[in-house]
């Protein structure tokens, strides 16, 4: 409904100045759905720069272990936020084909997400397992238990957006593209992109900014 | 198999606790027994477990807070029993055992009893105030009221099997760690909140979206009642302060599980940076807590007083002033640890600051009271009773946000004066004020007045006889958390504390016995009208209780005040002249996935503590099965005919046009 500017009920209003715009009413399912979603990504933002504040408070306390620097592996880093920024392209295929209601191209765009979602996830267990492999575990010292903890809930949270893409998929695959679907994967999508988002700044402030020290 | 549990944990050699478990299963038993018995049990699944109603919602949240209120004073009158006797001696308490009380009072205070109360009226009032059907996200409601209940019930567990934290109710580190807590205590403690910190911020993220997507015909921001003005400042600070609870209580449990370093001793760990963080979840908390209780201030005075809020949008002012400002000054929680005079003056007087908005409010009730018609029922007492509380207690506040006297005068008695004063006068004021002015919407008929007034006054006093010792005892040196003391200068205010807690259990008495005086004499004491206050906001506008779809039409609001308006436009014209036909009305189907998935999350959650690993990925796997089941839904909600809708209405309607045509022969 269009918003209606009407001066006949601003009579009421002992407060009123000048010219007052009536709300129109309850949002559409689809509006609500989308901006309980948009909060709660806030609210996870929050959570995430809560381990970012922890990782810029310890990133020097590394108790005679390893300095930032002497850890990183560019290019794999580098290969894995290639993945994860194609990845949000084609969540973003697969989401436009969702809209029109094109099955191939939603499950060829979701296919492609996951795979790149996953090789993501491997690349970072790998980092993960050589790290502990080397001795330099979580455990060795204040950094690298920020450091792990950081790197690590971001990819929890892309394990389990893999896992809901799945759910996602199976959805789509059982009931077709109906309107409550359809609103899931809009935040699925929100989902997926914020993920990049964070993945952006924790690429920047944990491998850019480490790898200069 | 089963992880660190064995025969030790249950505490066999102390007898309180077991007698108190015993006595509290016992009951619950009974209760369950007597449920099943006389057949209620369909009902109670049907009705309320699986209901995803608003008002149903919101019922059981009170329920939850009122019972835990019960839980958390009993540890309240346990320590100050122990503090009036544990003069020179050691008192009737073992040091452990009191350390645990003190944790565990805390902790269920806030998070069990103070936070269940205000979400629960929240939840009941805002959809009804805004003029709407339901919350924006109705399933997700019930999960969250479900996922708090769990919390509540691993605190209780701690009780009888294993031990509660003996770190106070935040916690602190290196205290927390494993290395000085080998215990489960802390387990306990930090798992009932990550769960129960879970459904709070669900909970916060569904009233901020109802409050900003959800408001009916005309409802513009200015045209909120005032509680739905402070219902969204405190879900906004839900949603940004949660989550850094969230994330401080997961480092501490990676410290206590997997050996990292966030804030141990060793390795570089920061201890201030737990100071940091907590806090900074911790300052906005109190304001999430006293400012759902600022706003049933706001509407109960107003009614009460027949006129409308003075000062209305220097109140909604104030109020998102004081939503901002309460981020900016959680350092003055540890002004004593070495910050340096700088960023202590700093925080000093931005807590200061503070006291304008709250001031600002204190004086737009007086003047909303100045002229008024006012009448003493039983929620205006609770107001001005909190008036007169509240501005001691706000007082003792800026002298403890100034440094150099709260140099002298943290961790002292004082300052637990000062944050009872605040909480008990502003949040638990609050809550009794809104469960008495609310009652008869739940229920569909009033409580007992009588029973009332006595329950305020006894509360009244015994507050202050309890309360107003220990800020003296704290100048007189007495620390917070002393199990025994030797100084003979504190013992008279000790004595005269414990005595004033007997007052407030007098008080606890008259509430109890009002609600069963209340329900005996429910038909006399019924609400025909749904109006019984002569309200001005639209949650007066429907039957008492409303029914499940709340409007049979989604009101029109034309101004402030939007029922008040309603009234005065309808004594000039007949009251449903210009009602449109009736129409079909969707509501959202009942679901028992909340139940489930607190089900499952308090396995998991039991599970996690005592490191009976097979049973967290059995209690993860159904909590996520639990959620795709819920998904695979067909159809989630049912439609409730025109007719029902027509004659459920026209006796609402019927009973109104008495209530108006009184009102014009006034």
């Amino acid at each position: 409904m269009a918003m209606t500017a009407t001066a006949g009920h601003a009579h009421a209003d002992p407060h009123h100045i000048g010219l007052v715009i009536e709300h129109p009413g309850p949002a559409s399912k689809r509006t609500v759905t989308a901006y309980g979603f948009w909060i709660f990504l806030l609210s996870d933002i929050v959570m995430f720069s809560c381990f970012f504040a922890a990782y810029a408070v310890l990133v020097g306390q590394t108790a005679g272990g390893p300095k930032a620097a002497e850890i990183f592996e560019p290019r794999y880093v580098a290969i894995e936020t290639v993945c994860l920024l194609l990845s949000s392209f084609t969540c973003g295929m697969a989401s436009i084909a969702a809209d029109v209601r094109n099955r191939f191209w939603f499950y060829l765009g979701m296919t492609v997400t996951c795979v790149l979602g996953l090789i993501f996830l491997v690349l970072e267990f790998r980092e993960f397992a050589n790290l502990v492999a080397r001795g330099y575990g979580p455990t060795r010292s204040a950094f690298l238990t920020a450091f792990f903890s950081l790197v690590g809930c971001h990819g929890l949270h892309v394990s389990a957006g893999v896992l809901w893409l799945l759910t996602m998929m199976a959805q789509v695959y059982a009931k077709g593209f109906r309107a409550d679907i359809l609103r899931r994967m809009l935040c699925f999508a929100l989902f997926w992109h914020a993920l990049d988002i964070i993945w952006v700044a924790v690429f920047s402030v944990v491998y850019l900014l480490g790898s200069a020290v | 198999m089963l992880g660190k549990l064995d025969w030790s944990a249950i505490p066999f050699d102390q007898p309180i606790p077991l007698v108190a478990g015993a006595v509290v299963l016992v009951a619950i038993l009974a209760v369950l027994a007597w449920v099943v018995v006389k057949g209620h049990l369909p009902y109670l699944w049907s009705e309320w477990i699986t209901s995803v109603d608003h008002k149903r919602i919101g019922v059981m949240y009170v329920l939850l807070a009122s019972v835990m209120l019960l839980r958390g004073g009993s540890d309240a009158i346990m320590m100050r029993i122990q503090q009036a006797v544990a003069y020179q001696s050691q008192g009737y308490l073992p040091p452990e055992h009191y350390n645990q009380i003190f944790s565990a009072h805390g902790t269920i205070m806030i998070f069990f009893v103070a936070m269940p109360f205000v979400i629960g009226l929240m939840n009941l009032i805002v959809p009804l105030q805004l003029g709407v059907r339901d919350v924006a996200f109705p399933t997700l409601n019930s999960v969250g009221f479900w996922l708090t209940a769990t919390g509540a019930l691993l605190v209780n567990i701690s009780l009888v099997v294993g031990e509660f934290a003996r770190t106070g109710w935040l916690a602190f580190p290196p205290l927390s760690e494993l290395s000085y807590s080998p215990g489960v205590g802390v387990d306990y403690y930090a798992w009932s909140l990550q769960i129960s910190g879970v459904g709070t911020l669900v909970a916060g993220i569904n009233l901020v979206t109802t409050v900003l997507k959800l408001r009916t015909k005309g409802m513009n921001y200015l045209r909120m009642p005032m509680f739905c003005w402070t219902t969204l400042a405190s879900n906004l600070l839900i949603v940004a302060a949660f989550p850094i609870l969230t994330a401080t209580l997961a480092m501490l449990l990676l410290d206590r599980y997997l050996g990292f370093h966030f804030f141990t001793n060793e390795a570089g760990g920061n201890v201030m940076m737990f100071m940091n963080l907590i806090w900074a979840w911790g300052h906005p908390e109190v304001y999430i807590l006293v400012l759902p209780a600022f706003g049933i201030f706001s509407e109960v005075v107003s009614t009460f007083s027949g006129k409308a809020l003075f000062g209305y949008r220097s109140m909604v002012l104030a109020t998102m002033a004081i939503c901002v400002i309460s981020f900016m000054v959680w350092l003055h929680h540890f002004f004593t640890m070495g910050a340096g005079p700088d960023v202590n003056a700093i925080f000093g007087i931005a807590s200061m600051i503070i006291a304008v908005p709250t001031g600002v409010k204190i004086y737009n009730w007086l003047f909303t009271m100045y002229g008024g018609r006012i009448r003493f029922a039983t929620p205006m007492l609770w107001a001005i009773g909190f008036m007169v509380t509240f501005i001691i207690g706000g007082l003792t506040g800026v002298l403890l946000a100034v440094p150099p006297a709260d140099f002298i005068l943290h961790n002292s008695m004082f300052l637990v004066a000062h944050f009872h004063n605040v909480i008990i006068g502003g949040v638990l004021f609050g809550a009794f004020a809104g469960f008495e002015y609310w009652f008869p919407k739940a229920f569909g008929f009033r409580l007992d007045e009588r029973w009332g007034k006595a329950a305020f006054w006894f509360t009244f006093v015994g507050f202050f006889v309890t309360f107003m010792p220990l800020y003296i005892a704290g100048m007189l040196g007495m620390t917070r958390r002393m199990q025994h003391y030797d100084v003979a200068a504190w013992r008279p205010w000790m004595i005269v504390a414990a005595i004033g807690m007997a007052v407030l259990v007098i008080g606890v008495i008259c509430q109890i016995v009002q609600i069963v005086v209340s329900v005996r004499n429910r038909e006399a004491l019924r609400d025909r009208t749904g109006d019984p206050w002569d309200g001005r906001s639209l949650e007066w506008a429907t039957s008492s209780p409303p029914p499940a779809f709340n409007f049979a039409f989604n009101p029109d609001v034309r101004g402030e005040d939007a029922y008040w308006d309603m009234k005065v436009r309808a004594q000039q014209q007949s009251l449903d002249a210009d009602r449109p036909e009736y129409q079909d009305i969707e509501m959202p189907k009942n679901s028992p996935t909340g139940f489930v998935c607190a089900f499952f999350a308090t396995i998991m959650g039991f599970a996690l503590i005592w490191h009976i690993w097979w049973m967290v990925i059995l209690g993860g796997l159904g909590a996520f099965a639990t959620f795709v089941v819920f998904a695979w839904r067909d159809h989630d909600e049912y439609v409730i005919p025109a007719a029902e809708v027509a004659a459920i209405d026209r006796v609402n309607v019927e009973e109104r046009r008495g209530l108006v045509s009184m009102a014009g022969a006034v």
